[in-house]
């Protein structure tokens, strides 16, 4: 039996039950990730002494009678670079971190541990998370397992990519836009943004802290709902939890959704979108249809306007939060160097990379006095208007359905040098983010390239299990599907 | 929307970057690119709509004002990259 084909809860089965030892199971994974991944750069740190160690330990654990109630005790996984692990690099792909190991754990990093989660290593993203196809990584880009010629999508491309390649169980992402979706509908894998406020944002390093939310990703709906369920709950670390005493996201594992009521807007399945992905989406709806669902169509325009909100909004909170990079206090600094202010620009104009710079000049742009109302305030009114749209819609549906984006992954440099050909392949997923709202995108079908295209559900404010419930029914017609692990190699 | 050198070179020294010769020249592009398809939003009236920062309201959050962590000094340190005696170097900043 190859054990990294697994799930991840087929795998914690067998742990429990004794067929497969913990250490087993990492060491079976760190071989994987040592044989393939120099062909695909999910990792820009493999932490095998550490993970182990941890093995070793956690299979005491689970002899010694503990663990029973965490039904990931034992599997390997592994953690986006931009969330912080305790004396280990956390790069954020970008050079000015290059040699940060942080002094504190994330809390969702804490919450895995106390799981028993074997974390094995770091995950390779866009530079910050600024990005949809993961080149603007310091590190090199990552590659889709299903062709490597094309992209995983980002910015969470290295967490998507390691769980369609089986160098991870599972792994966790950052959402800000669409980085968790968008990497999973392009590596035909499932990835959950939460709502925000459900998972802690402590030590995960902020692009644009309004909008930023940790997620899981993993290769079938059950195992990103048992992922989600040991990273969510309230943290009085993070001041925009909000506790909503109801994390059992397991109880909506049910295929049944007879009388759910889901609306597709018109403006997500129209111009823009690639044909073979519109027929995939709109099968997908006929087929949760048969299983009783009630489908319609609806209009929502405001959405149009979500990507220009969402690009003043995002850069403007990142060039705030990104003014923390100043060569003092850790990361890089520049060896050469005339008095202070020149330790930051140089420190910043050597660390950062264009996309980073770009994001953080929109930013003091759109907030500098003269344009602040133009940019910035007009942004936050576009939001509001956004919000009451879903408000609205989900008056009369309980999930949102559409694509997670236009087309399948793009080829290598396609869009790299076209900042704003790039943004605009956000566009149905930046607007769950303006709204708060939680949203999954799960495998549907492939094109004609051999590409997987991802479905997109969206749910109201702590709605998880609405969404949950809906992909559950919908995977249950339909079986997962490996990457061939040939094609461009 | 038309960006100048004059802008670029506002918005590099909010952002305190200093840009080579090439990286300005992308950045007026790129930067006019993005800032006038951003203008679309003009199109939407939103007079009389309140801004809003946060999807759903969020209330400040109080609590006692008491010390929770240890002495991490040393901890908080090892990343800095010039200290010296229990404290971050920087250059001379007064005369």
């Amino acid at each position: 039996m190859d054990i990294t084909t697994l799930t991840a809860l087929e795998l914690s089965a067998k742990i429990k039950d004794g067929e497969i030892s913990v250490v087993e199971a990492t060491k079976a994974q760190i071989e994987r990730i040592k044989k393939e991944d120099q062909k695909y750069n999910c990792y820009v740190t493999v932490l095998e002494e550490e993970a182990l160690a941890r093995a070793q330990q956690v299979q005491a654990l689970i002899d010694a009678g503990e663990l029973k109630d965490s039904p990931l005790a034992g599997v390997p996984m592994a953690i986006k670079d931009n969330m912080c692990t305790k004396g280990a690099l956390t790069t954020c792909s970008s050079k000015i971190l290059g040699n940060f190991k942080p002094p504190y754990n994330a809390t969702v990093v804490e919450k895995l541990e106390a799981a028993g989660a074997i974390i094995i290593g770091k995950l390779n993203m866009d530079e910050f998370a600024m990005g949809s196809t993961t080149e603007t990584s310091f590190y090199g880009p990552t590659k889709n397992p299903w062709n490597v010629e094309h992209v995983p999508g980002g910015s969470s491309g290295g967490a998507a990519a390691a769980v369609a390649a089986e160098e991870a169980f599972y792994t966790l992402g950052s959402d800000t836009g669409g980085s968790i979706r968008q990497p999973s509908s392009f590596c035909g894998v499932t990835g959950i943004k939460p709502t925000y406020g459900t998972v802690s944002r402590y030590g995960l390093i902020a692009y644009a802290s309004s909008l930023d939310q940790i997620g899981p990703i993993a290769r079938n709906v059950s195992d990103c709902v048992a992922a989600l369920e040991v990273i969510s709950g309230y943290d009085k670390k993070d001041s925009t939890s909000v506790d909503t005493g109801e994390y059992k996201y397991t109880d909506a594992l049910v295929d049944d959704v007879k009388g759910m009521k889901i609306g597709i807007p018109r403006g997500y399945i129209g111009k823009g979108l690639d044909e073979e992905v519109k027929n995939s989406i709109l099968k997908a709806a006929k087929v949760l249809e048969e299983k009783g669902a009630i489908v319609e169509e609806f209009d929502m325009d405001i959405v149009d306007y979500a990507i220009p909100a969402y690009y003043v909004i995002a850069s403007a909170e990142a060039s705030s939060n990104l003014s923390r990079f100043d060569g003092v206090k850790y990361g890089y600094r520049t060896e050469d160097f005339n008095g202070l202010q020149d330790v930051y620009k140089k420190t910043r104009s050597e660390g950062f990379g264009m996309e980073v710079k770009r994001r953080m000049m929109i930013g003091a742009f759109v907030l500098s006095s003269g344009y602040y109302d133009a940019y910035y305030n007009k942004a936050l009114k576009v939001k509001a208007l956004i919000k009451e749209g879903f408000d609205k819609a989900f008056s009369k549906y309980d999930v949102i359905l559409g694509p997670t984006a236009p087309s399948t992954a793009l080829k290598i440099g396609e869009n790299l040098s076209d900042p704003l050909k790039m943004y605009l392949g956000d566009i149905y997923t930046v607007s769950v983010n303006l709204a708060g709202l939680p949203a999954i995108s799960l495998p549907c079908g492939m094109d004609s390239k051999g590409l997987p295209i991802g479905l997109q559900l969206i749910g109201k404010h702590f709605g998880e299990k609405d969404i949950i419930r809906a992909a559950y029914s919908f995977e249950q017609t339909r079986e997962y599907v490996r990457p061939t692990f040939t094609k461009g190699e | 929307m038309k960006i100048t050198d004059e802008t670029i070179d506002y918005v590099s020294a909010l952002a305190k970057l200093v840009l080579s010769q090439e990286e300005k020249e992308k950045a007026e592009v790129d930067l006019g690119n993005i800032l006038g398809y951003i203008e679309t939003m003009n199109e939407l009236d939103t007079e009389g709509i309140e801004p809003m920062s946060h999807a759903f309201p969020l209330k400040n959050v109080f609590r006692e004002d008491v010390v929770t962590n240890g002495d991490d000094r040393d901890n908080v340190l090892s990343n800095a990259p010039v200290k010296k005696d229990g404290s971050f170097v920087v250059p001379k900043t007064v005369e």
